[in-house]
């Protein structure tokens, strides 16, 4: 564990900043646990009087005084844990509270990258299950952590009051404990760190099953992921059983110890109470804190055992709080876009550091602001790593990419994603009304804009004839929407953005030809995109499709091959001289082309 | 959700016996174990303690009086004390020991159980149910219940023992005082359900609200593209910002309440201890009754005795009902209804004896049949394995009130090509759906090969069936194990065919371990293209006579949809096939082509038919076109 003393400490200091706000309820709790324990210290002294010189005596009066005297420090014993408790209870709630919400905002910093590090599952079960174990070990240690030491201080000054060589027993025992929990709790704290990884595992497993039920059902897989679910089930079993068997050590060695030091005291005391260097009333006196001790110290053991496994937990948390997101912003960012004009300049893309595989391979290309580009290519050829190197969804790895003349780099990430917009293959809206989906592309957008970008993206007949119209209820991310109305609303809620770059990312492949015309030349009509012509300037469209009917219009088409450009041109110069769209052309037209759905009207 | 949770909430006997009944179903001899082991450690431990009170009578007043003493007996009665604390120990270790076994057994019985129950729930659920809030009756609930095994069972054992030892003591030695004990007791009782019911309601919100949470983050991580393109950070952070508000006034609520049952009890405790000493003070002093000073003495011993370990348990209350709120969703979970399968048609592997199909014994005879038990003869059929599919009649609504489909009728012959097409909505989807029964019509009939699909088990049904989805699931796992979902049995060499006839085999090739790269994130690294193709390859592998393909090539590009055609064509040869595509190509040249509107069959044909009637397919066709 001493290894771990800086890394611990940066762990701790992480959470720390968290109490913001609570901090008063962190101080508080323990003057209120003093007050409850010494409280709770006099009562014993009170009934020994009682029990002595009231009850054997027969002294009434000595009974009435002290027993009303207890009464009183019982209501002060009272208030103090009531207090302690209800203060603890609000500052772990509240770390819990800020780290949770400190999470949140990072993890909305987080590029791909670093989501996929952590995956989806894994970063759940941090704010969940991790957060909960922080905060109980957080209450614990306000609560009973200071409780249960400053009962064992107490129980050892009052023995060594009585008799210093009694009590270097009881310093003896407590020093062999600490050396045994040294022992035990770097060993189980390694068996933790083993078992939240397989845990995460275990949830990925879950939420894919989740997720992916009728590929499951359709192949009749449920007894196979029965199976495969048993085994890492099995497997964190195992796991815990090994981390939690050392815990079960605790206990028994915690009483062992005490046991051996009554004995010891049982001899050595007898021997002097002979020699008369101690009464048989201090004798048994020691014995009485010696199961105060006891208490005290199995309770702290229990705290020790949720502490260990809590500082794997704070540790998990801390990752994901310390966590730099890989997409920066610039020191002093660009605030404004110039126009929507793109420029690549040698432009290369792989995944990860390490990969061999350049996704991206030296791209060269100059698009005007104002221009509608078509990309084509096949599945795999990086048609979507193009468009996301622009938004920086990815950052480029060699090379730079430029808009209005800047690299996308130097602009502020905000001021980026304003003014350049995707509209992505997978279609994604959220739980909510058709009305608050479109809104996100503009928080202040009226009913009549909302309406009328959804004109323009043909999604607004089929919206009214819905029961509810733009106030239908998308469950769960439009579960109740087909796939090509669901696209509709995704550009209409672009559009809505009025940015300065549209990117449509496949995003009319579940449209029929048909609309995806009518999309097309609505868009091109509205050229400038002003909503009630606020804007003024020409938009540039970047059009990716499979569909050469999608592209054949545009002002000029990138052909894309294995991440690199292959042709770039209009649709005749292309037609003319490159051979993969010449190929693609004759496919689609000569009665290759996509058919199926028509607008709802 | 809710309303079925406090349908649950509204019996927590009933729930508590539950969880009993699971941990007992495996775990009788364990629990038995630690409920000995407990025993003997108390008694062990109540040697200790009579020790220490005999160590002065019996062994130092006699030394101290002898002029020369003699230690041998004293080291004998600690010789002595030293086996029952080592028995002690050693059970008490034991029983730690079991425990583990039990609490963590019991966890992974309850998530195998959930795990099991979940394969078996109907699609509906999973289309009803935020996957969040499921998750998080793995991860949060199950953790709960953890403590109440753990550490409550035990301990309520412990106290128990206690409890029945220090009330006997007390009703010995007087019976007003017992009463008035067992008063304070009362009380303690009423506060502790009172307050820790406070407690419960909010740590059942609590639950509730970390489900709530668990669905936001799913939801937004998923949509993190999204998010970060529309820029909405800001409001995802209000959003969640909300959710946690929520989860902190519940979560401190609890504690809160949680945290106050302890202190009052103690309290309740001493007070209870002081109504004893002046009671039975009066009592002794003015000779009412049988009560004497010593035995006053020695019922406070016992008094404080009794009430400790009552205290003790209504500390680990909130744990207990914390657990119950756990253990309320696990249970709703697992009470969820399962798919009901009255199937009783099987399929065999079939091969054909004296010019009658019979049931083989063989692995592999490329044969199947429907083996058909008639429960009004009471003979048994085989009826081969064809492929042909009927609708007849057919009515079907997601819920009873709102129907989608009407009155579909349409037959597919065996290795027919069906083109289903229609607009966005008009219930292309649906028809798919019905087929494999992942939902089961209101009205109407669907016969598979002549037999009704109701009558068909579920598994063999969907065994007989191969789909490929247009949203295209993958497992973590290698590229390999995903394309052999499609059938277990299938050898390196199968994959690998069956990948080459999906084109998958190009792309493949180039991953950094091929076959055996690891797919992460529903294989989020690889193109949604590439991940269509590695689902035709997967339902290749499976190798079915009916194929249903939900827009199975929407995003692979014409050119690559060139190549995988020939596969496509070599998989669909023979098999009876349900297409759904927006592809001309596609759907051209299917046997039959029907088109649907609003739920209903408006136009059904091949090609050439259609085109000459000028209906609802020709406007589609030349509108494209134009």
């Amino acid at each position: 564990m001493k290894g771990n003393y800086s890394e611990n400490k940066k762990m701790l200091s992480i959470l720390g900043k968290h109490l913001t706000g609570f901090k008063k309820e962190s101080i508080l709790t323990p003057c209120f646990m003093v007050l409850e324990v010494s409280m709770e210290m006099i009562i014993p002294l009170m009934m020994a009087s009682i029990v002595d010189k009231g009850v054997n005596a027969g002294n009434m009066n000595h009974i009435f005084k002290m027993g009303f005297c207890m009464v009183l420090v019982a209501i002060a014993a009272l208030y103090g844990g009531v207090m302690g408790g209800r203060c603890s209870a609000k500052a772990s709630s509240g770390l819990a509270k800020n780290i949770r919400s400190a999470m949140y905002d990072n993890i909305q910093t987080f590029s791909f990258a670093n989501i996929d590090k952590f995956s989806t599952a894994g970063l759940i079960t941090r704010m969940t299950t991790d957060i909960n174990n922080v905060q109980n070990a957080y209450q614990m240690i306000l609560r009973n952590t200071v409780h249960a030491i400053i009962s064992v201080i107490s129980a050892i000054s009052v023995v060594l009051i009585i008799n210093a060589k009694l009590a270097k027993v009881y310093i003896g025992a407590a020093i062999v404990l600490i050396v045994i929990m040294a022992v035990i709790l770097p060993k189980s704290k390694k068996y933790f760190s083993c078992v939240f990884p397989k845990y995460d595992e275990l949830n990925e497993s879950i939420k894919e099953n989740i997720t992916a039920i009728r590929v499951v059902k359709s192949f009749v897989r449920e007894d196979y992921e029965k199976e495969r679910f048993s085994k890492a089930n099995n497997g964190l079993y195992k796991m815990f059983v090994k981390a939690e068997s050392l815990f079960a050590l605790g206990n028994p060695v915690m009483r062992a110890v005490m046991y051996v030091s009554i004995m010891i005291i049982s001899w050595v005391g007898a021997k002097m109470v002979v020699n008369s260097e101690l009464t048989t009333g201090e004798l048994m006196s020691t014995f009485t804190y010696c199961m105060n001790i006891l208490m005290s110290l199995l309770t702290l053991s229990a705290i020790v055992a949720t502490l260990t496994m809590s500082v794997v937990s704070a540790k998990r948390i801390a990752e994901v709080l310390d966590e730099k997101t890989t997409l920066k912003n610039t020191q002093n960012p660009v605030m404004e876009i110039k126009d929507g004009s793109i420029c690549f300049e040698n432009v290369s893309f792989k995944y990860h550091e390490g990969a061999n595989d350049r996704v991206l391979k030296d791209i060269n290309l100059k698009i005007n602001a104002g221009e509608t580009i078509g990309i084509i290519g096949a599945t795999g050829s990086s048609k979507s790593t193009l468009a996301n190197v622009i938004t920086r969804i990815y950052d480029v790895t060699e090379g730079s990419v430029k808009i209005g003349g800047v690299d996308v780099r130097d602009y502020d990430l905000e001021v980026l994603r304003n003014e350049v917009t995707v509209v992505l293959q997978q279609n994604v809206l959220f739980t909510g009304t058709i009305l608050d989906n479109l809104r996100w592309g503009n928080k202040e957008a009226t009913e009549e804009e909302c309406i009328r970008v959804c004109e323009i993206a043909c999604a607004d007949d089929f919206i009214r004839s819905f029961e509810d119209g733009y106030h239908t209820y998308l469950e769960r991310g439009g579960v109740n929407l087909s796939g090509g109305q669901k696209q509709r609303i995704c550009i209409a809620r672009a559009l809505l953005k009025n940015p300065k770059i549209l990117i449509m990312d496949d995003s009319t492949s579940a449209v029929d030809t048909a609309t995806d015309a009518k999309i097309r030349k609505a868009l091109k009509d509205n050229h400038s995109l002003g909503i009630e012509g606020n804007r003024n300037h020409e938009a540039t469209y970047i059009i990716i499709a499979q569909r050469i009917s999608s592209v054949m219009s545009a002002d000029r088409i990138i052909v894309m091959e294995d991440g690199a450009v292959n042709g770039f041109g209009t649709h005749e110069e292309l037609l003319a001289s490159n051979e993969i769209y010449k190929e693609i052309y004759e496919l689609q037209t000569g009665g290759g082309g996509d058919f199926d759905e028509r607008s709802d009207d | 959700m809710p309303e079925e949770m406090s349908a649950v909430a509204s019996n927590p006997a009933k729930t508590m016996k539950r969880l009993f009944n699971h941990v007992m179903k495996l775990y009788k001899f364990h629990m038995l174990g630690v409920i000995i082991c407990i025993i003997i450690s108390v008694i062990c431990n109540a040697q200790g303690t009579m020790f220490m009170k005999t160590l002065i009578d019996d062994h130092i007043v006699p030394l101290v009086a002898s002029s020369k003493p003699n230690y041998s007996g004293l080291a004998g009665a600690i010789r002595d004390v030293a086996v029952f604390y080592t028995i002690g120990v050693v059970s008490m270790f034991l029983s730690e020991r079991l425990m583990v076994y039990i609490g963590k057994g019991t966890l992974r019985d309850i998530r195998k159980e959930l795990f099991d129950h979940m394969e078996r729930l109907p699609v509906k659920y999973f289309d009803t149910h935020s996957h969040g809030d499921i998750m998080s009756i793995y991860t949060n609930d199950v953790d709960t219940l953890s403590q109440i095994i753990a550490q409550g069972i035990p301990q309520i054992v412990d106290c128990v023992l206690s409890i029945i030892t220090a009330l006997v003591c007390m009703i010995t030695l007087s019976i007003p005082l017992t009463l008035a004990t067992i008063i304070v007791v009362v009380v303690m009782m009423i506060v502790t359900g009172k307050v820790g019911g406070q407690s419960g309601n909010y740590f059942m919100k609590r639950q509730n609200n970390i489900g709530a949470m668990d669905g936001y983050i799913e939801e937004m991580i998923s949509g993190q593209k999204v998010v970060k393109i529309f820029g909405h950070e800001n409001e995802c952070k209000e959003g969640f910002k909300q959710l946690n508000e929520q989860l902190f006034e519940s979560d401190y609520q609890a504690e809160k309440f949680a945290s106050m049952i302890g202190p009052i009890n103690t309290q309740l405790g001493n007070l209870s201890y002081v109504i004893c000493v002046v009671v039975g003070g009066l009592l002794a002093l003015n000779g009412i009754g049988t009560l004497t000073l010593g035995k006053l003495t020695s019922f406070l011993t016992f008094n404080k005795n009794f009430n400790m370990p009552i205290i003790q348990i209504s500390m680990i209350f909130n744990a207990v009902v914390m657990s119950f709120a756990g253990a309320q969703r696990v249970f709703g979970l697992l009470d969820e209804e399962i798919e009901a399968d009255d199937g009783y048609v099987t399929l065999v592997v079939a091969e054909e004896k004296n010019g009658k199909l019979v049931e083989s014994n063989k692995e592999y005879t490329g044969k199947w049949a429907w083996k058909h038990l008639h429960q009004d003869t009471g003979e048994t059929t085989y009826v081969p394995l064809l492929g042909n599919v009927v609708f007849d009649g057919v009515d079907f609504g997601y819920d009873d009130e709102k129907m989608v489909l009407h009155d579909i009728k349409l037959e597919a012959k065996p290795g027919q090509k069906i083109a289903l097409v229609g607009s966005t909505g008009a219930g292309k989807t649906t028809i798919t759906n019905l087929i494999n029964r992942f939902y089961d019509i209101q009205d109407g009939k669907i016969r598979y090969d002549g037999i009704n699909i109701n009558k068909i088990k579920k598994a063999d049904l969907r065994r007989s069936l191969g789909i490929v989805l247009q949203d295209t699931h993958l497992f973590t796992t290698t590229v390999k194990e995903n394309i052999r979902y499609g059938n277990l049995d299938a050898t390196d060499e199968q994959i690998k065919e069956a990948a080459r006839l999906s084109n998958a085999h190009s792309f493949i090739k180039h991953l950094s371990d091929g076959y055996d790269t690891l797919l992460q994130g529903e294989g989020s690294s690889l193109s949604q293209g590439q991940r269509q193709l590695l689902a035709i390859a997967r339902a290749a592998v499976a190798n079915p006579p009916v194929l249903i393909l939900d827009e199975a090539t929407s995003s692979i590009d014409t050119r690559t949809e060139r190549l995988v055609q020939d596969g496509m064509d070599k998989l669909m040869e023979g098999r009876t096939t349900f297409v759904i595509a927006h592809r001309l190509s596609t759907v051209r040249n299917s046997d039959c082509i029907i088109v649907l509107e609003h739920g209903r069959i408006i136009e059904m044909g091949n090609h050439e038919e259609l085109i000459q009637r000028k209906g609802k397919y020709y406007q589609l066709y030349t509108g494209m076109a134009a």
